[in-house]
């Protein structure tokens, strides 16, 4: 695990065209690591009928939903929590 | 197609709750029966409807795209031929 708790971290904005579960909508912004969950099979292979394996690790980070969406219209304090792989993080400063 | 929540809209959002018919209980089954045989897993599953043409996967319903991916995966693993299902329905 590269990433813990209370660690700000940033989710490549890279371009992917298989499948993949990081939503455009975080990418390339900055949150923070909420909690480690574990480690699991890698879905960017197995949609494509292999075994998912070495495992990775897969944390919930959160961010900021003004961060996201500046024109939210909802309580400025409120955040979205997304389950992110590890090879999509980068150390944020 | 892929990734379409966070787009923004001015859409209303349908919230009202709807009886599932028999085909939609049907297509779940069929996809949990696939899954537990090792034959097509969730991710496969997600990766089929993202290669739905964008129309289309706007007009469709939920166990629609189910449908949609279920064929076009068996369909790339050789278990359907392709239009093996239209040719059965006689289309």
């Amino acid at each position: 695990m590269k990433y813990r708790a209370g660690q700000r971290v940033r989710v490549a904005a890279r371009p992917h065209e298989g499948h993949h579960r990081t939503p455009g909508y975080v990418k390339g912004k900055t949150g923070s690591v909420e909690r480690v969950h574990a480690s699991f099979p890698n879905p960017e292979t197995r949609a494509y009928g292999r075994d998912g394996l070495p495992k990775q690790p897969l944390y919930l980070v959160g961010f900021a939903q003004r961060d996201l969406w500046p024109d939210s219209r909802g309580h400025p304090g409120d955040r979205i929590y997304v389950d992110v792989f590890e090879h999509w993080l980068e150390v944020a400063e | 197609m892929h990734d379409r929540g966070g787009w923004p809209t001015d859409a209303p959002i349908d919230r009202s709750e709807h009886e599932l018919a028999d085909w939609e209980l049907l297509t779940d089954a069929l996809v949990g029966a696939l899954g537990r045989q090792g034959v097509i897993n969730v991710d496969q599953l997600r990766r089929g409807i993202e290669s739905m043409p964008p129309n289309e996967y706007e007009r469709a319903s939920y166990y629609e795209r189910w449908l949609y991916s279920v064929e076009a995966i068996l369909t790339e693993k050789g278990v359907l031929a392709p239009g093996e299902l239209d040719a059965r329905l006689g289309r």
